[in-house]
């Protein structure tokens, strides 16, 4: 009965996304403010028909309802009670209702929180929010219901996969759906102006925090992925240019360089039409990621011969959404210029240089993931497009957007004079240099002419970001704003520094662990103690005892595992690791070798926690830039215009 | 006005890379070998070890068949009974590769299943599978009467795929023999 | 599991147990000769690089480094060989393509087919270059002052160096 009632709370989200996107757009036009009003009721259904939609297939699972077939297969009696919340998005048709679910939760807080905008430009944002629901309720609906089921009912599920049964799957899908559907409301304002014909600097104020928002929710949701695959997977790797990684990567940097163009769009009417061009790709860019991954055009096997409809209809919805909003975009943003000017040393060109770095950043490993689609589709050959090609031209955008950043960081609108800026940081450069120099070849003796460098502009941009913190350097007064740029800024050095690091100096061997004969790696001396079997609740492992010791003394014991869950036969590696700050230790369990060996890879991580660390801070400091009174005082400003939506800005003028 | 024009328009281009895209297997790698000559190879028969089979006992005049094939491979299974029908109708020669498998498994598997080779090699260390290029089993080349490969299956053979892919690339070969 | 990433295996799991691939691959075991490291250090981090840049053709996207697939740990003994027996890198990847094709290199070879690639670093860096160029040029003729229409902020900025 409950999966029954799942599906008919679905068909109501669908209808009420329906009204929802038809209503208020509708009557945006013809100023009929009762179609325009039923935009909030039809969105606030929507939510709870959704959350019941989805509280159903989490109750499929938490009951074990095989007769649901994506609890069959993703499922099992002895699957334990936490995975079986996190397996509500572990396949395809789940992982569609929660982004569903998220959709609708910011759908609603967008409805919430718009109180002081005007009446029309609110209906036309849950308008578009609502195209974007009816698009993916019926995708799912149609190609991919969850709530399908198998009759007869299998007696047992066929468990959920190994690899996901770990508890970041709880966090990891939640937030990168958060951050990805985020981008959906940047999305629903621009595509709103357009139609407005304007934008005013409400509008960017409006648009700050919400970007902001998705976008610290996708910075943690890409480094929660990047740290599970790092520790699940044993190949100690962090990031691997997969097109997977990429399709939530592209987002991301446009919605970084959105963020960066909001603020001159704010502060001085600047790049209006750029920074609409920017939110419409940024959504489009998670749109194309959804295509990439769940058409499987690039990467899975036989996914298209499985099922052909559900490439297509992403692709077309896709195709719809996306043209539409470009053509709106190309007709409407050529009467968006603006007047004002900057000098050539200001805010706006650094902001300027860093969204065009940034952009070049995207279109690479765009080009690069799709290239063998390209080659593909033209008959000109099969070719892979690897970290080789991803890591260089990445990092061509990248070494001198860091230079850039220290600098920006201290120019003021408009024109700064040279000067000051010289002062405020000739001793940061100097410090990067005396500390980044000299730091690789202390602790490692060598050191590249990249790693030198990566280093020295870690520190820089490190040093840059937080002299304003400090008091007699920093502006008198700091805003929660500028605070949360600087923890972002240095979140970001202390990235650069863990990868600089770690990707110079990482050691890796593949050896045979031979009971009592320690194996050497970068000073440590790893010594398989012997391996025992564990009993799991629903798997069976061999653990191995691994003592690391460092001349001489003892360091910590691992205990990697190799599982076999009982359903999925695969065996799955459960790779130990010794933490700390300078260093990781991981070992992972290849295969036995007989007379108790084992293959083992055994890897040296130095400063790797430091990646994440810095992440860390990145989506911290977007935090507390959007809890800046700003975004609140100027809601309560645009209270009085608000019911004619015509001239929000005049409202500015009063302040 | 028309540099705005650019996003859509390329947007609208990379679309249309989609929609073919969505029709090809991104999985499938093409051999380079297609129309070369066949790599050189000796090895132990799998019913006689003391003999050998080589690329010479291939190029009989008449095209034939190279099945590369195992025991663990599930896909093998699955054609395994097309294969002993094509052999039974005699319309081209079978040969087989056994790829990295156990000798007593595979002597059974042929015991119980029937044996549509005419000789299998058998390829222990995997050495003479790189130099085919396999990648995965089940693989079956096709080469003509002079020894060169004209097409590469890779995945179980079954009626349609034999109707499809093999016959008319077997009649075309034999007619360009004759 | 033969896929990339957490990521992709997260994504791509119901797809995956839907389909059902007629191959799969072979299980030899390993011995504890074939882990010994190579001798010279040069040839090993020869080897280390090479393994990483070699596509594992079973498992469509992960290094043969990576892969526990035997036809990956046959391509990595293939390699180590070929190292040992003297052969250059270009030697060694000609050996690969000529048998795979150019798919098993991650790092593309650099032909006509494959220079907007290659080139496209370069070509967006000066073209950004241009774009830059060209907006300080007109804005820094332009007033410096707001557009009338825009709204003030309602808190100034703070960012006056001292």
């Amino acid at each position: 009965m409950v999966p029954e009632l799942g599906q008919v709370a679905l068909v109501l989200a669908l209808i009420l996304a329906v009204v929802q996107s038809v209503a208020p757009l509708w009557g945006s036009y013809t100023g009929n403010r009762v179609l325009m009003s039923l935009a909030k009721p039809a969105v606030t259904g929507q939510l709870v028909f959704a959350a019941v939609a989805f509280g159903a297939l989490t109750y499929a699972f938490v009951t074990h309802d095989f007769s649901v077939a994506f609890v069959a297969g993703h499922s099992n009696s002895e699957l334990p009670m936490f995975y079986r919340f996190g397996a509500v998005w572990g396949g395809h048709e789940g992982s569609l209702l929660l982004w569903i679910l998220v959709l609708a939760i910011w759908s609603v807080l967008v409805a919430v929180f718009s109180r002081q905008m005007p009446e029309r430009f609110v209906a036309r944002v849950l308008g578009v929010l609502g195209v974007v629901a009816v698009g993916f309720l019926s995708f799912t609906l149609f190609t991919s219901n969850p709530f399908d089921r198998l009759i007869p009912a299998p007696v047992d599920g066929q468990d959920l996969n190994p690899i996901l049964q770990d508890p970041a799957l709880m966090f990891h899908p939640p937030l990168l759906y958060i951050g990805y559907v985020g981008f959906a409301v940047a999305f629903a304002f621009a595509i709103a102006a357009l139609l407005e014909g304007r934008i005013d600097a409400a509008w960017a104020r409006w648009t700050r925090p919400w970007t902001t928002a998705a976008w610290l929710f996708l910075t943690l949701g890409i480094s929660l992925g990047s740290w599970w695959a790092y520790y699940e997977l044993g190949w100690g790797g962090w990031w691997f240019w997969d097109p997977v990684e990429n399709a939530s990567f592209l987002p991301w940097l446009v919605g970084t360089a959105l963020i960066h163009s909001l603020a001159v769009t704010e502060k001085r009417g600047l790049f209006k039409s750029w920074t609409l061009l920017l939110a419409i790709s940024a959504f489009s860019l998670s749109l194309l990621g959804t295509f990439l991954v769940r058409s499987g055009i690039l990467v899975s096997v036989h996914a298209f011969a499985a099922d052909p409809s559900r490439g297509m209809y992403i692709l077309a919805f896709m195709g719809i959404v996306v043209t539409v909003a470009l053509a709106l975009y190309a007709w409407r943003a050529p009467s968006m210029a603006s007047d004002a000017g900057f000098k050539p040393l200001s805010r706006e060109t650094f902001l300027l240089a860093n969204n065009i770095l940034l952009v070049i950043a995207t279109l690479l490993i765009l080009l690069g993931t799709l290239y063998p689609l390209f080659m593909d589709a033209l008959n000109l050959g099969k070719i892979s497009v690897g970290p080789p090609y991803f890591d260089l031209a990445f990092m061509i955008p990248m070494f001198p957007l860091m230079l850039l950043i220290g600098i920006g960081l201290h120019t003021m609108w408009r024109q700064t004079p040279s000067t000051p800026v010289w002062r405020k940081l000739r001793i940061p450069a100097l410090a990067a240099l005396v500390i980044g120099i000299p730091m690789p070849l202390f602790f490692y003796g060598t050191a590249g002419a990249l790693t030198v460098l990566g280093s020295i502009l870690a520190f820089w941009v490190m040093i840059t970001a937080v002299i304003d913190l400090l008091p007699r350097v920093g502006p008198a007064r700091l805003t929660r704003s500028h605070i949360g740029m600087c923890v972002a800024h240095f979140g970001l050095g202390v990235l650069i520094l863990g990868v600089t690091f770690v990707s110079s100096y990482d050691l890796e061997v593949d050896r045979a662990g031979i009971p009592g004969q320690p194996v050497d790696l970068a000073g440590y001396e790893f010594t398989l103690l012997g391996t025992r079997g564990v009993q799991g609740p629903n798997f069976d492992a061999i653990e191995a005892e691994i003592e690391v010791s460092r001349d001489g003394e003892f360091v910590t014991t691992l205990y990697p595992q190799k599982r076999v869950y009982r359903v999925q036969r695969d065996p799955i590696t459960q790779t130990a690791i010794g933490g700390g700050w300078r260093r990781e230790l991981l070992v992972s369990m290849g295969e036995p070798l007989g007379d108790g060996a084992w293959s083992l890879r055994i890897q040296y991580k130095p400063l790797v926690r430091y990646i994440w660390l810095g992440t860390i801070f990145m989506a911290l400091g977007g935090v507390i830039a959007i809890s800046d009174r700003r975004y609140r005082l100027a809601r309560r400003r645009e209270t009085e215009p608000a019911t004619t939506g015509s001239a929000p800005a005049a409202a500015g003028g009063q302040g | 006005m028309w540099r705005y024009l650019a996003a859509p328009a390329l947007f609208i281009v990379l679309l249309g890379f989609f929609l073919v895209g969505l029709f090809r297997d991104p999985t499938l790698v093409p051999s380079p070998l297609i129309n070369q000559p066949a790599p050189q190879f000796e090895l132990p028969q799998l019913l006689d070890p003391e003999r050998t089979l080589a690329l010479s006992d291939l190029a009989t005049g008449e095209p034939v068949l190279l099945n590369v094939w195992a025991t663990w491979c599930v896909g093998c299974r699955q054609e395994h009974g097309m294969l002993v029908d094509i052999s039974r109708s005699g319309e081209i020669p079978i040969f087989g590769l056994n790829w990295k498998d156990d000798r007593t498994a595979a002597l059974r598997w042929l015991e119980r299943l029937g044996d549509p080779y005419v000789a299998v090699a058998v390829d222990d260390d995997g050495r003479v599978a790189i130099d085919w290029g396999v990648y995965g089993s089940p693989e079956t080349f096709l080469l003509d009467g002079q020894g060169i490969i004209r097409y590469k299956h890779i995945g179980p053979i079954d009626q349609a795929v034999w109707e499809r892919e093999f016959r008319p690339r077997i009649a075309q070969l034999r007619q360009g023999d004759s | 599991m033969s896929m990339r990433g957490i990521l992709m295996a997260l994504m791509l799991l119901g797809l995956l147990l839907s389909a059902a691939p007629g191959w799969s691959a072979p299980h030899t075991p390993l011995t504890v000769e074939a882990l010994s490291p190579l001798e010279d250090p040069a040839q090993r981090a020869r080897y280390e690089r090479l393994i990483r840049e070699i596509r594992c053709l079973v498992c469509q996207n992960e290094p043969i480094a990576d892969s526990n697939a035997p036809l990956a740990r046959d391509l990595r003994r293939e390699i180590r060989e070929r190292i040992e027996g003297g052969s250059t890198d270009r030697e060694i990847l000609d050996f690969l393509t000529a048998r795979y094709g150019d798919f098993v290199l991650y790092r593309p070879p650099f032909t006509p087919r494959t220079w907007l690639l290659w080139f496209a670093p370069i070509l967006l860096l000066l073209g950004g270059g241009w774009v830059f160029w060209r907006v300080l040029r007109s804005r820094a003729d332009k007033p410096l002052d707001d557009d009338e229409a825009w709204s003030e902020d309602p808190e100034p900025a703070e960012d006056t160096p001292r």
